[in-house]
Order: structure tokens, then C-alpha cells, then sequence
């Protein structure tokens, strides 16, 4: 069907077909319907016109649009800008800019967006981009026909990249198998039992089905032997990707819990505050991000680098705020303490509220965290949780390096551990409480900005971790943070193994069951404090 | 000095009430019932806005009857006792006429028995889970045969979905919709190992595990959708989630029947790209109507950014048909209204008409939308017509013999075949 767009690709700048031709077919995309654009589509790409590829890449991602004066197709650079840069769609050359709702878009839906991209496909084979020409392979193997085939043949000659050549050679294998050559089959399951993806899999169990008359789909006997050991060694390989897949999942979870017990860590496990609005403070620090995305609208990849320190040092100096004007007047009243701070943690809500309005803002995912990464067929991990637990190892390694290589790292542990012996060799105890709580908010602000990339951002968005972090440094052990790492990611993982049996409820729950009965044989957690301050404790 | 300020403040409350009683002779009191604080004040907050917005108008318009109206708004602050206290406070003491409100069932659960012991009339506009008739309330959302099952059938034979994984939030309105749609999708001759049911908590954020397992169940070589009846902020990490591992809305479409218009101005609409929602109404819907209610609607709250959803127009729908039926009975009393309200007719935002059934569910259309780049949807697929609202689910063993007819049987859950009004009896 697409035959004509194919032999045109080759020479796209060597003939230029009549302007006015293409320009009227574009013409008729305003009025069609979804079936009728599809068509369009392809006439489009019939006529081997140079924009062609530009044109219904645009209409593809939603940027194609006709202005409402002069019913004039133009291609808009950016979709959400206003107004829009125009492009025009012969030439291909900035045409000026237009007020958005002087414009109207050309609408797709997911059916024509489908028969677009395996249209552009065939454009982008010949991209010099490999990502873009694998993209392309891939997006082709969901229609394969023989022009695509043909096409397919021809890039394998001149292809060099590996990958690229490796998906062509799939797909090339999976057409062999409607073939009529027995050996040319047996071949073809050769080459497609050393994929691990689930297409293919599945292409090879159909060998294995019978008919309805009884007979197997397969005739040979050879190649259906073949295609069964093909089948079982792949799904022995896509049982291990899944474990993988699994653990890394609890590792995530697991990051997740121990950056937002690392914070409650100094302030719960080296003070003994119990911070009922740690929850808040992480709050504070996803806000913070949402606030430096709002100021710098054009650098989102950069916004959360930026966010980083703005949301520790919001976080530490209400933290410190709160330590200065209420904690210190309560140290060594745990009860009246836990109050005080819960009701901190209503006003830091509210404040929210009037400020923000209750509603969730949006925090944009930058470019460089959205997706993932594409190991095999089988294992993908995804951007923002590998930069998870990549951020909360560094978060681990620089707040270790604090605590026993820095001078405030020294004095926090002299006062945590004899306040009155810190105290007789002159470190000065409140500046350096202060300074504690300050750090142990800041690092609350910093997880704020990791959670602003994996939930909502909302007012209530420390009520739902504040449970969880408590937990794991209890778990971990009170005042050790190679506890919390430990306990953190053992419970994410645990939590994830057993999710896909239990479902995500009852997983929890064990969970927490686990926990109970572990706090009742080793109450001081996994690795308990030594020394005088863990036996008062 | 204490005891004397209470006096003082008593005698206040005392006069206050006096002035009420005073007003209440050339007023018409209407009650609007929703959360203005807590989980659920994002959503209903909105709709109190509306019913005010509403109120402002007609009584523009010279009122009703010859009367003011008047709004008496309490707030039951997202906690579910607390809307059967405020429901009976509205009914009792402030003598309303009628009462907007409500949003989760677990509300409407909580007040029906308050709405049937002092017979008041409440308007429920949002689209609930179905297996309720009383006699006391009127449904301006959808029953499940006026989004869940439409919706389903899309899928079915606009899209070519063979394998369904109904995924939804832990409680009442997922879990009697998922049974509907899973007896539905049996009678359809979709087999067991074809559906996948799951639940999660409110406001579960983790979805890495739940995304794969989608992921897994939909590439067996057979086109696969998710029908979606997560509710409320879970939403933002599971689209998030799906955009992260790549799972488009041209592979694995996403059906949802809680987000709309209003949900998606809180988030970044880039990941939901091509994914579905149902309703009976959306913002984007082209009809002079609606651009007039839009308008209306945003000189009202002075923020020309403010979206319309479904619940709204529900709301619109619902008072428009209470003005109606009041003056058709030349009353306000509920039992002269509710007599009046079967066959009163309305026009909706979306050009059609919306009548009130026997069995005190609307005709509504059913509308399937793509979400676009800007948070608004591409109306993909519209009903021929309205739906008449079906309260008892005909693919449920237990509900398939029940009707509803609050005209000739005065029955909520009549059974056809014992031939017997169980339950819900009246004087």
C-alpha cells in the first residue's frame, strides 16, 4: 500500500512534484474524518513530496494546524506555545508567528496516530540517527507487509549498527515464518530463539497450536521441535528479566522509603524528636520545586538540579524556625513534643492551602527522567526510579561524609551521644541542636524534591509518607543510618516480592505484620545504637 | 464572665434564628451538601459553586414561584458521619426544600436513611456504581449503563479489544462496577483468563509492579485495553507510570470513568496523550448552550482558567429539572414534587434533552474522549441518542429481575419475578 512513498524515498530531493498537488490534499485534512485522514495520510506520502515526513510527523504529535482567517495550513513549531512559532509546510521555513486561538488544530486519534507512525516509520529508516532508525524497525515490526519487508532487506545491506541490524534480522525471521521453505523456518527459529521479547515468543508458541481440524499449524515436525525448545529457553530467560525487574522495583521503593527516613533519622534517631511534621517538611520541598519550575518555565531539565538545594534550604530553615521558637522548650517531653509538631504540621498544611490553593499542582517530569531504559526485549528500567536510587545513594554518601568527616558532623554525634560532656568541652549544645534539626529538615526538603517526580504534589502529600518513614527508622534502628539504608531497601524489596501474589493492599500489610513481630524480638531495631545514649533510650 | 458571654451569644443565635423564620416566608431555602475541606473539598467544591452560580440566576430571573432563593451551605468536610449529621441539620432545622450535593457513595450511603426518615429530596449528580432507586433522590449522573458499559462496548468493536484489565481504586463504586463490567464482558463471550481484576488503595502512588503486570497481560498477541476506575490523585503516578514504561494509548488504551476536566487541570497532560475517558459531558463539546454555560461560568468565579466537567453539568441538569417540576406543581413540597419530577424534560449542554425516568435516573448521552495535548478531550464516539438510565444493572444475578418505577409500582427494588417491593416500603 505504501509501494510509491517507498520508491520515492531514495530520490525525495531529486523530483519535486507539484507544489500545488500536495498543498490541496493537505487541504483536505481540515474537514476529514479520523478514517479519512488516514487516508489522506497516505496519499500524502504517495506523492514523494520533500516535506512529506515533516508534515505528517507534525500531524502525528498534534502540530499541525490551519489559521482560522485564511484556512492556511502551517506546521506549529512548539505545541504549547503561545503564540506559535508558524512553519510553513512547503518550504519548510519559519513563516512568522500567530496568537494560538487564531488557529485551529488538525485533530488525530490513537487509531490514525497508529497508521502515522508506521507512515513516518518508513521515512525515518534512513534517519542518521540509529535510536531514531531502531525506533523505526520497531514501530515497523507491528505491520509487516512485503513493501516493509522489501524495504527492511535493503537497509540490512547498508545497516551498521548492531542493534539496528540485530531488530531487522528479527523482524526479517518473523516474516520467514509464513514462508514455505522448511529450512529457511528451521533457520528463522534459530535466529529468533536468542530474542527474549514477548512478540516473538509468542509468534513461536503459534507454531506449536493445533488447527481446528487437528492438524498443527506447523507441518514440519523439525521446526516445530525447534520452535518448542525456542519458546521454553526464552521464557526461562524472561522468568530471570522479570526477577531482575522485581528487584530492582523493591530497590526503588526501597530508595524511596530511605530517603524519606534519612531526614527523620538525624532529627528522630540523633535528637529523640519525634517530628510528626517530617511529613510537611518534604511537603515544603516538593512545593519548592514546583515554585523553581514556575520561575524558570524554559529550563525544566535544569529546574530540578536547581530545586535540589533551593528545597534543603527552605526545608532546613523552617526547620530550624520550628527548633528555635517550639522543639527547644520541649526537649525530654516526648508527648508534649509529638503535639506541638503535629499541630505544626496543620499549619504548614494550611499555609499550603491558602498559598497554593488545595488543589495538586503539576510538576513537570524533565525530559531526561521521563521513559526508560531499554536493556533487552525483556528488561526496561525506568529513567525516573534509576535516578531514584542513584539520588538517594549520593543523599546516603554526602550526609555520611557530614556526620563522621566534618566538624558539625562531630560535634551532632558528641551531642547526640553525652550533651552534658559535649557541653563541659565548650561545644556550644543549642547552636548545635539547631543546626541538627536544620539538617535533618533539609534532607526532608531534598526527598520532597524526589517525590515531586513520583506523586502528587499536594497539601497532604506528607500525611502519606510520614507512617512509612517512622517505620524504617525504627526497622533500621534508632539514630544509624546505615539502618535506614538497610532497613529501607530490604523493606521495599520484600514489599515488591510479594505484591504480584498478595496485590498491593495485602503486600503492605504483611509488611507491616513483619515489622511488628520483629520490633517485638529486636526492639531497637536492626543495628541498635551502642554506648550510653541507646541504653537511655 | 463566661457563663454570661454563652448567654449573650444564645440570645445572638436566638435573634439570628427569629430573622431566619422571618426571611424563610418570601424565600425558598436550597440545601447544597458538599465538602469544602478535606480529600474530597478539590471536586466539590466546584459543584457548591455551581448550585450558587445557579441560584444567583434564576433568582436574576425574578426567582421562583414568586420567591427568593435562598442557599444554606454547610460544609461535611470529606467525613462521611458528618454528612448524615448536616444532611438531618438541613432537613430538620434550616426546613430546605431540596438539597444538592454529595460526590463519593459512601456520602450518599450515609445520608439516604437521613433523606427517607424526614423525606427530603436530594440531586446526585455524580456517576455512581447504579443498584439504587430511592425514593428520595434523583440521579443526574450516570448509572453504569450510561458510561461503563458504552465505554466497554467502544472498545469492543470500535477498537478491537479482546483482553480487559479492570483496574481500580479499593471500594464500593470500582468494585460493584467491575462485577457489572466482568458479567458484561463474560455474557460477551470474553473468557475468565482474558480479564484481569485489580485493586489499590486510595491515593496509591508505587504502580511500577501493577504498570508491568499490565505490560505482561497485554502483550499475549491480543489487543488490550484498561478499564479504569481509579479515583481521584492515584491517577497522576499510574498515567506517569505508563508514559515511563512506554505504554502508549495506541497499544494499551486507557478508559477512565473518574478523570475529567477538572482532574487533568492538575497535572501534565503529556503522558495521558490518546487516552480515553467516558462521561455525558465534556468542556469541549461545541453547542451554544455550553458556550454560554462556560461563559456564565467564568464570570461567576472571575477566573476565565476555571474548566467545566461532567458532575457540573450534572448539577445544571438537576436544578433546571427541580425549577421545572416545582412549577409544574405550583409547589415546594417534596411529595408534590417528586410526583411532578417523572417526565419533566430539560435541555442539556451537549444539544439534547434530558428527561427524569420512573425510576429517578435521567437520559443522557454517552460521550467517548480522547485526552488532547491541553487537558481538554476529542469527543471520538458519541451515543445515538439518550440513554435512559438503568438503576438495576441487567448483567448482575441479583439486580437482573429488580425495576425501579416510582410511578405505577412507588417501588425501588421491585422484583419482577416474586412479584414482591422488598426493602424500601413507604407509609
Amino acid at each position: 500500500m505504501l509501494l510509491p512513498a517507498l520508491w520515492s524515498i531514495g530520490h525525495v530531493y531529486a523530483q519535486a512534484p507539484g507544489d500545488a498537488a500536495f498543498l490541496s490534499t493537505l487541504g483536505e485534512l481540515r474537514e476529514a474524518t479520523y478514517s479519512d485522514k488516514a487516508t489522506i495520510a497516505e496519499r500524502l506520502s504517495q506523492t514523494g513530496h520533500r516535506s512529506v515526513r515533516a508534515v505528517l510527523t507534525a500531524l502525528m504529535e498534534d502540530r499541525l494546524s490551519y489559521r482560522n482567517s485564511d484556512q492556511k495550513i502551517f506546521i506549529i513549531h512548539s505545541a504549547d506555545q503561545d503564540p506559535a512559532q508558524l512553519i510553513d509546510p512547503l518550504t519548510l521555513k519559519s513563516a512568522g508567528s500567530a496568537p494560538a486561538d487564531s488557529l485551529t488544530k488538525i485533530g488525530t486519534n490513537n487509531g490514525l496516530r497508529h497508521t502515522l507512525r508506521t507512515v513516518v516509520a518508513h521515512f525515518s529508516l534512513s534517519s542518521p540517527d540509529a535510536a531514531v532508525r531502531l525506533q523505526a524497525v520497531r514501530d515497523m515490526l507491528q505491520s509487516l507487509d512485503e513493501p516493509t519487508l522489501d524495504l527492511l532487506r535493503k537497509r540490512l545491506a547498508v545497516e551498521t549498527n548492531s542493534g539496528v541490524k540485530r531488530e531487522i534480522q528479527t523482524g526479517l525471521a518473523l516474516a520467514t515464518l509464513d514462508g514455505t521453505d522448511p529450512n529457511a523456518r528451521l533457520d528463522a527459529v534459530a535466529t529468533l530463539s536468542h530474542r527474549v521479547s514477548q512478540d516473538v515468543r509468542n509468534r513461536l508458541a503459534l507454531l506449536l497450536d493445533k488447527a481446528p481440524d487437528g492438524s498443527f499449524v506447523e507441518p514440519d515436525a523439525k521446526v516445530r521441535r525447534a520452535a518448542a525448545a525456542a519458546v521454553a529457553s526464552i521464557d526461562e530467560w524472561r522468568g530471570f528479566y522479570s526477577g531482575i525487574e522485581t528487584l530492582f522495583f523493591g530497590l526503588s521503593l526501597g530508595s524511596v522509603l530511605v530517603l524519606i527516613a534519612f531526614g527523620l533519622a538525624i532529627t528522630f534517631g540523633v535528637m529523640g524528636v519525634i517530628n510528626m511534621a517530617h511529613g510537611e517538611l518534604m511537603m515544603l520541598g516538593a512545593y519548592t520545586t514546583y515554585a523553581v519550575q514556575t520561575v524558570m518555565p524554559g529550563h525544566i531539565g535544569l529546574s530540578i538540579l536547581v530545586a535540589i538545594p533551593a528545597a534543603f534550604v527552605v526545608a532546613g530553615v523552617v526547620g530550624v524556625a520550628m527548633e528555635r521558637t517550639i522543639i527547644r522548650h520541649l526537649y525530654g517531653r516526648p508527648l508534649e513534643t509529638l503535639l506541638a509538631t503535629f499541630g505544626v504540621s496543620l499549619v504548614l498544611q494550611q499555609a499550603v492551602r491558602s498559598i497554593f490553593s488545595a488543589q495538586n499542582r503539576s510538576v513537570v517530569t524533565p525530559e531526561w527522567m521521563s521513559g526508560s531504559l531499554q536493556l533487552n526485549g525483556a528488561l526496561a528500567i525506568t529513567y525516573n526510579r534509576l535516578y531514584t536510587v542513584i539520588f538517594t545513594l549520593i543523599v546516603f554518601v554526602i550526609l555520611l561524609a557530614v556526620l563522621k568527616r566534618t566538624r558539625i558532623g562531630l560535634d551532632i554525634r558528641a551531642v547526640s551521644q553525652n550533651r552534658a560532656m559535649a557541653k563541659a568541652m565548650g561545644i556550644r549544645t543549642e547552636w548545635v541542636d539547631a543546626m541538627t534539626f536544620g539538617l535533618g529538615s533539609g534532607i526532608a526538603g531534598v526527598a520532597g524534591v524526589a517525590l515531586s517526580q513520583l506523586t502528587n504534589v499536594g497539601p497532604n502529600l506528607g500525611q502519606s509518607y510520614i507512617i512509612d518513614s517512622f517505620m524504617v527508622v525504627v526497622f533500621g534502628g534508632v539514630g544509624n543510618l546505615w539502618g535506614s539504608l538497610i532497613g529501607g531497601m530490604s523493606m521495599g524489596i520484600v514489599n515488591k516480592l510479594l505484591e504480584p501474589y498478595a496485590g498491593a493492599v495485602l503486600a503492605k500489610i504483611l509488611v507491616l505484620v513483619g515489622l511488628i513481630l520483629f520490633i517485638q524480638t529486636r526492639p531497637r531495631g536492626l543495628f541498635p545504637q551502642a554506648g550510653r545514649a541507646g541504653e537511655d533510650k | 464572665m463566661k457563663r454570661k458571654s454563652i448567654f449573650t451569644t444564645g440570645l445572638l443565635v436566638a435573634g439570628l434564628g427569629f430573622s431566619n423564620v422571618a426571611a424563610a416566608q418570601d424565600t425558598i431555602k436550597v440545601g447544597v451538601l458538599h465538602s469544602l475541606s478535606g480529600t474530597m473539598a478539590i471536586s466539590e467544591t466546584t459543584l457548591k459553586d455551581t448550585i450558587l452560580m445557579m441560584i444567583d440566576a434564576q433568582n436574576k430571573k425574578g426567582g421562583l414561584l414568586g420567591k427568593k432563593l435562598q442557599a444554606v451551605v454547610v460544609d461535611p468536610a470529606s467525613n462521611w458521619p458528618l454528612f448524615a449529621e448536616k444532611a438531618a441539620q438541613l432537613l430538620e432545622k434550616d426546613k430546605v426544600s431540596v438539597v444538592f450535593g454529595c460526590w463519593t457513595s459512601v456520602s450518599r450511603k450515609s445520608v439516604l436513611p437521613v433523606f427517607e426518615k424526614d423525606n427530603g429530596l436530594l440531586f446526585y449528580p455524580v456517576q455512581y456504581e447504579g443498584e439504587e432507586s430511592s425514593k428520595n433522590v434523583i440521579y443526574t449522573g450516570a448509572a453504569p449503563n450510561q458510561q461503563a458499559i458504552p465505554a466497554v462496548d467502544y472498545l469492543m468493536k470500535d477498537v478491537g479489544v479482546k483482553r480487559w484489565v479492570l483496574e481500580g481504586t479499593d471500594y464500593v463504586y470500582p468494585r460493584t462496577t467491575n462485577k457489572i463490567l466482568e458479567a458484561y464482558l463474560h455474557a460477551k463471550g470474553v473468557k475468565p483468563e482474558d480479564i484481569s481484576i485489580n485493586y489499590t488503595p486510595f491515593g496509591f502512588s508505587d504502580w511500577q509492579t501493577r504498570v508491568a503486570a499490565i505490560k505482561k497481560f497485554g502483550s499475549a498477541g491480543k489487543k488490550t485495553a484498561v478499564v479504569s476506575t481509579i479515583n481521584g490523585d492515584a491517577n497522576v503516578p499510574f498515567y506517569k507510570e505508563l508514559g515511563n514504561q512506554k505504554i502508549s494509548a495506541e497499544q494499551i488504551p486507557v478508559v477512565a470513568f473518574s478523570v475529567g476536566e477538572e482532574e487533568l487541570s492538575g497535572l501534565d497532560t503529556k503522558p495521558l496523550l490518546g487516552h480515553l475517558a467516558a462521561w455525558n459531558y465534556f468542556e469541549s463539546i461545541n453547542t451554544p448552550a455550553n458556550k454560554a454555560f462556560i461563559n456564565e461560568w467564568h464570570s461567576f468565579i472571575k477566573n476565565p482558567k476555571r474548566t467545566t466537567n461532567d458532575p457540573m453539568e450534572a448539577h445544571y441538569i438537576g436544578f433546571n429539572l427541580w425549577v421545572k417540576a416545582v412549577e409544574k406543581a405550583k409547589s415546594t413540597d417534596v411529595e408534590k414534587v417528586l410526583a411532578a419530577l417523572p417526565g419533566i424534560e430539560t435541555p442539556n449542554l451537549t444539544g439534547g434533552t434530558a428527561k427524569v425516568l420512573p425510576n429517578h435516573h435521567i437520559t443522557k448521552p454517552v460521550l467517548i474522549g480522547e485526552v488532547k495535548g491541553d487537558g481538554q478531550f476529542n469527543v471520538v464516539w458519541k451515543s445515538s441518542g439518550e440513554v435512559p438510565g438503568d438503576a438495576w444493572s441487567d448483567f448482575l444475578p441479583g439486580s437482573k429481575d429488580i425495576e425501579a418505577d416510582w410511578v405505577t409500582l412507588k417501588c425501588g427494588n421491585y422484583n419482577k419475578v416474586t412479584k414482591k417491593c422488598s426493602g424500601q416500603n413507604y407509609k
